[in-house]
């Protein structure tokens, strides 16, 4: 077989109107989830009280963020059949068909394999496990198991995208304390909140997915009870990790303003009918969603500025 | 055909292309500096104490 038959007769099966760009691959990993696992990946580590080579934090953090790209791309393989159906995710690289399932398998596989590998020789084995646990935990636990089987999908699912401050914390020091838990309970508990006020807006997405979303299940007034428990719950964690050894001033300056308006935002949705919302167009819950993006960061930047100011005596409470 | 005329197919994919060619080559850039920074490190050269003596 000749050189040109090969082109004429193998290569050309694509349309260009179809072809993925290096962008479709690239939006299989996620970037926005991905950029909150940079961020809280970061803080972890840097929070942690053993100093990194700002190399090999560079690369922690890199294969780390590439790990959690691995999973959104395993996530997308998976639940294919789902996003075609939700508004929210038809636009996606797999159900747009630029992107073919299996491209998408072997994409998050070689990369979950990767980043695992790459943290555990950058950092320590006990961080690439860890890795390797948390990918696992999205994919199969998450992804696979509870998402469509159960309204507390969210809850037990959220645990996958807690881990990443954990994992930065343990690249550094090689072990694990209390703190670095803080910050795993602090996004852990912030997620229940935060997804349901989307699904409490985006209801349509999953009923017609068959997602069993707790405003599926348990109905939307449940879910506007169940947003107000969490955040109490969360605003007492919050306000408490203020007394940490990650804690200080600037960190329970911004809990205490962060966590009253979150507080106040989840009592305005649960105080709310239906109606109520129908008629603004679902605005406070809208914002309250807009506004756990905020809090999260802010948490996050308050805990990653005392540990930046503790080297110069001003970080933390001593 | 020659051999060396390109294929409509490299042009339409010459942005995917670049795109992991770029990859590849910050990858092993990153690898390099890894590599300097653990042969430069203190357990490294203890490491290396330690099997010479």
């Amino acid at each position: 077989m000749s050189d040109a038959s090969i082109n004429a007769s193998t290569l050309t099966a694509k349309a260009p109107a179809d072809e993925a760009s290096f962008g479709d691959y690239f939006a299989l990993l996620k970037p926005r989830v991905m950029s909150l696992v940079v961020f809280t990946a970061l803080v972890g580590l840097i929070a942690a009280p053993v100093p990194v080579h700002p190399i090999v934090g560079f690369c922690a953090i890199l294969f780390i963020a590439i790990g959690g790209g691995a999973s959104g791309a395993l996530n997308m393989w998976w639940d294919a059949d789902i996003d075609k159906v939700m508004k929210r995710t038809k636009g996606r690289p797999i159900p747009s068909g630029k992107v073919e399932e299996g491209e998408a398998l072997a994409l998050g596989l070689a990369l979950s394999g990767l980043s695992v590998i790459m943290l555990g020789l950058a950092t320590n084995w006990f961080a690439g496990a860890f890795l390797g646990f948390t990918i696992f935990f999205y994919v199969v636990v998450y992804t696979m198991w509870l998402k469509r089987s159960t309204p507390q999908n969210i809850v037990i699912g959220g645990a996958a995208g807690a881990f990443p401050p954990v994992i930065g914390w343990v690249a550094a020091t090689g072990s694990m304390t209390l703190e670095p838990w803080l910050m795993f309970a602090l996004t852990f508990m912030w997620t229940p909140p935060h997804f349901w006020a989307l699904a409490l807006f985006m209801r349509s997405d999953y009923d017609d997915a068959g997602v069993p979303m707790l405003t599926v299940t348990h109905g939307r007034r449940a879910t506007r009870t169940h947003i107000l428990i969490y955040t109490a719950l969360l605003a007492l964690l919050a306000v408490g990790t203020s007394f940490s050894g990650i804690g200080g001033p600037i960190y329970l300056t911004v809990a205490v303003v962060m966590n009253a308006l979150f507080l106040r935002g989840a009592w305005a949705i649960s105080r709310r009918t239906e109606d109520d919302s129908e008629a603004d167009n679902f605005k406070v819950e809208r914002s309250f969603f807009k506004l756990s993006l905020l809090y999260l960061f802010l948490h996050f930047g308050a805990i990653l500025v005392e540990a930046l100011l503790k080297p110069y005596g001003l970080g933390g409470w001593s | 055909m020659s051999l060396r005329k390109s294929h409509e197919l490299h042009q339409r994919r010459f942005g995917r292309n670049l795109g992991v060619g770029l990859t590849l080559a910050a990858f092993i850039v990153i690898i390099f500096g890894l590599t300097i920074v653990k042969v430069s490190g203190t357990d490294f050269g203890m490491a290396m104490e330690e099997t010479q003596n």
